[in-house]
């Protein structure tokens, strides 16, 4: 077990590119950290670099206070899981879990006694003298983390370890995977591009964008005090709606007609031409379920709902918009990078589910302009983030069953989500 | 109905291409149990009339075949052996690193595949009666290997370009060094290739003609191919087709329990199940 370090870190492949660009990060001993990202901002470089599989053109790497950077794999004592697994087709299941310790020349008895050990933790025990050719994806999967967890290794590397199985598969297996870590409380770095996993697995998450490091916390720090833009729009599903605005003598001129700008968080902005403004979905309500003194508080405006869906839990409805041209090629460049499939001229708003309101009518609705997120228009860079609340979210240190069970919520929540948007 | 047509059509086909390659087969088969004495008799049959095992005795007994059978098995073992060694860790070179004149080296091989041995014939006896090396296994070995090589590297390195990087990757990371990782998980990965490549060689040395008959020149050297021209009948009287059937039909054996054994291996998909299918 170690600590790793990632001291401004640069990979650039032949070809010049820097797929991965100074980035630092110090991972603590047992901390499970996650490293998300869209496709091709160089997560996989980062952690193949750790692991010793690439080059590293410059800065430190510090696995357990010794510096890495020129050992070759074998000697780091790392375990990592891929992709695709990559199991020794040519033995049994079993060998395929001796095999660093065959490699060790570990006795004999010493080898059955923990692969048995790691086969009873993983329920691969009856398939010990298979081969992996003809076990199912996730029997695969589990066969690939046996190889990591007898190595006693200083720490985990995953990358994208779910994404080849089903859905179903892959929810079970992250708890799966959330138990392990936590029973062997083993240092673990996770690459995954999915949100769920990102969200609920990791004590920290690290959001990576064309290889340059944007920022790194708990997945509720991101989630409330995005440092950017990009994070912003990354973190959350659905995403976080953008809307261009523009600050005017302490007002906020929104498509929804101006709110003061007095609060604490807003008058931090001060005058400017063109902000981006964004608000979660759950920022808005139904204002027929809003208190009075509630609702004074916030703005109350009317629009037109294109599509509403019924969840149960919530209730999502669709309202259309005219993005204005200042802003739409800035929101534009960032769906491209964000692969999302949100239609940035449309709002998605997420309401009580006891809320009366139905496809294709008019609706009241309300939000509150201080739990608004500002964003500066040309850099991204979030005006209204305060430190101090991104300090106060870090203290907070949940029990671990709290944390599965709030895993396991968010996740119902998103997979929920996921179908009625496929209809 | 129209199915069992169609099966029957193929096995139509499959009796004659069979019966095709099997003729000539045969042909040799049923000569060498033929007696030397009569088997040109004027009612010619397919079969013989009486099976004798006389040309196998005589084959045998002749020490022109039996010390050339001797120099063929251990020429064409011994070529085999180090060509698939030195192919094995050339095609790895090749499909897993880069380093400069890569591609001079492969169209070279290919150049030497293509080359035709006749034209070294000449050469090479000259320079080998030099170096006396002529009329020795080790005068056979090197242009088996000269010839065999290019081949050899060719398959290989198709070979091992289809097992995946990360196979190695993972090995490393498991804690291997660059040796185990090639011992313990490229070899038998590549086993259906090496497996090819050395029987293809093993064939070619054991019926290698041109290179045989023109290095050698006693029993000290000469290989089965070459040494069948020089077969003479019991008595100068008798044809000795027979005897040489015989050689043939014995010479022909290991080649038949070379394929019969490593079928399974040469096509075995090896690789299955190493990633997501
Ligand atoms: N061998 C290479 N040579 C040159 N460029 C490369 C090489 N490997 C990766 N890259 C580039 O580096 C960038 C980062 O690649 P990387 O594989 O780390 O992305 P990723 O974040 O893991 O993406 P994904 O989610 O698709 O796996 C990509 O833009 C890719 O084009
Ligand atoms: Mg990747």
């Amino acid at each position: 077990m170690a600590a790793i370090s990632i001291r401004n870190l640069v990979k650039r492949y032949s070809d010049g590119f820097p797929a991965v660009n100074d980035v630092s990060l110090e991972i603590a001993d047992g901390e499970f950290v996650i490293l998300v990202g869209p496709s091709g901002c160089g997560k996989s470089t980062l952690l193949r670099m750790i692991v010793g599989l690439e080059d590293i053109t410059s800065g430190d790497l510090l696995i357990g206070g010794e510096r890495m950077n020129q050992k070759a794999p074998r000697d780091r004592n790392l375990a990592m899981v891929f992709q695709n697994y990559a199991l020794y087709p040519h033995l049994t299941v079993f060998e395929n879990i001796a095999f660093p310790m065959r490699l060790k020349n570990v006795p004999n008895e010493e080898v059955t006694k923990r692969v048995n050990e790691a086969a009873d933790l993983l329920q691969l025990t009856e398939h010990l003298q298979r081969k992996p050719a003809h076990l199912s994806g996730g029997q695969r999967q589990r066969v690939a983390m046996g190889r990591a967890i007898v190595r006693k290794a200083d720490a985990f590397l995953f990358d994208e370890p779910l994404s080849n199985l089903d859905a179903k598969l892959r929810g079970q297996m992250r708890t799966e995977i959330a138990r392990l870590q936590h029973q062997l409380g083993t240092t673990t770095v996770y690459v995954t591009h999915d949100q769920t996993e990102a969200m609920t697995l990791g004590d920290r998450i690290a959001v990576l964008r064309k290889g340059l490091l944007q920022q790194v916390g708990s997945a509720r720090q991101l989630y409330e005090e995005p440092v950017n833009l990009f994070v912003a729009g990354f973190i959350g599903s659905p995403p976080m709606n953008f809307l261009p605005g523009r600050f005017k003598n302490g007002q906020v001129e929104t498509p929804f007609g101006t709110v003061s700008a007095a609060g604490p968080r807003l008058s931090k902005v001060g005058d400017r031409e063109l902000v981006i403004l964004g608000l979660r979905p759950e920022h808005f309500e139904d204002v027929r379920l809003v208190d009075a003194t509630k609702r004074a508080q916030g703005k109350t405006f009317t629009a037109e709902v294109d599509v509403t869906e019924w969840l149960g839990s919530q209730l999502y409805a669709y309202v259309p918009y005219d993005a204005p041209s200042e802003v739409e090629s800035q929101l534009e460049e960032l769906e491209r990078e964000l692969d999302s499939e949100q239609m940035r001229t449309q709002l998605v708003v997420a309401l009580d589910a006891a809320s009366r309101i139905r496809s294709g009518g008019r609706a009241e609705l309300w939000f509150d302009p201080e739990r608004m997120h500002v964003f500066d228009a040309a850099s991204g860079e979030n005006l209204t983030r305060d430190p101090d609340r991104v300090f106060e979210l870090d203290e907070i240190e949940r029990p671990v069953e709290a944390e599965i069970q709030a895993a396991d919520k968010t996740e119902a929540a998103s997979e929920s989500k996921e179908t009625p948007e496929k209809a | 109905m129209a199915d069992r047509k169609v099966s029957n059509w193929w096995t139509f086909w499959g009796v004659l291409i069979l019966v095709w390659a099997l003729f000539p087969l045969l042909w040799m088969v049923s000569l060498s149990f033929k007696d030397p004495a009569t088997f040109r008799s004027s009612t010619p049959t397919f079969f013989p009339k009486t099976w004798v095992w006389d040309n196998y005795k005589t084959v045998f007994t002749d020490s022109l075949f039996t010390s050339a059978l001797r120099n063929s098995v251990f020429i064409a073992v011994i070529a085999t052996g180090l060509a698939v060694i030195i192919a094995m860790f050339a095609a790895y070179a090749i499909a897993r690193m880069n380093f400069p004149g890569k591609k001079l080296l492969l169209s070279m091989a290919l150049a030497i595949a293509m080359f035709p041995q006749a034209a070294l014939v000449g050469p090479l006896f000259n320079m080998w009666r030099n170096l006396g090396i002529y009329d020795t296994w080790i005068g056979l070995i090197i242009p088996y290997l000269t010839f065999a090589l290019p081949l050899s590297i060719w398959t290989m390195s198709a070979f091992f370009r289809q097992i995946p990087w990360e196979m190695e990757q993972a090995a490393q990371v498991d804690g291997a060094t660059a040796w185990q990782a090639f011992r313990k998980v490229i070899i038998p990965l590549a086993a259906p290739g090496v497996f090819t490549t050395a029987i293809l060689t093993f064939f070619f040395c054991w019926n290698e003609f041109l290179l045989a008959i023109s290095l050698t020149s006693t029993d000290r050297a000469r290989t089965v191919p070459a040494a069948l021209s020089f077969f003479t009948g019991a008595s100068q009287f008798q044809s000795p087709i027979t005897y040489i059937m015989a050689a043939s039909v014995v010479v022909t054996i290991p080649v038949v329990i070379l394929v019969l054994v490593f079928q399974r291996r040469i096509m075995a998909g090896l690789t299955a199940g190493a990633v997501k299918g």
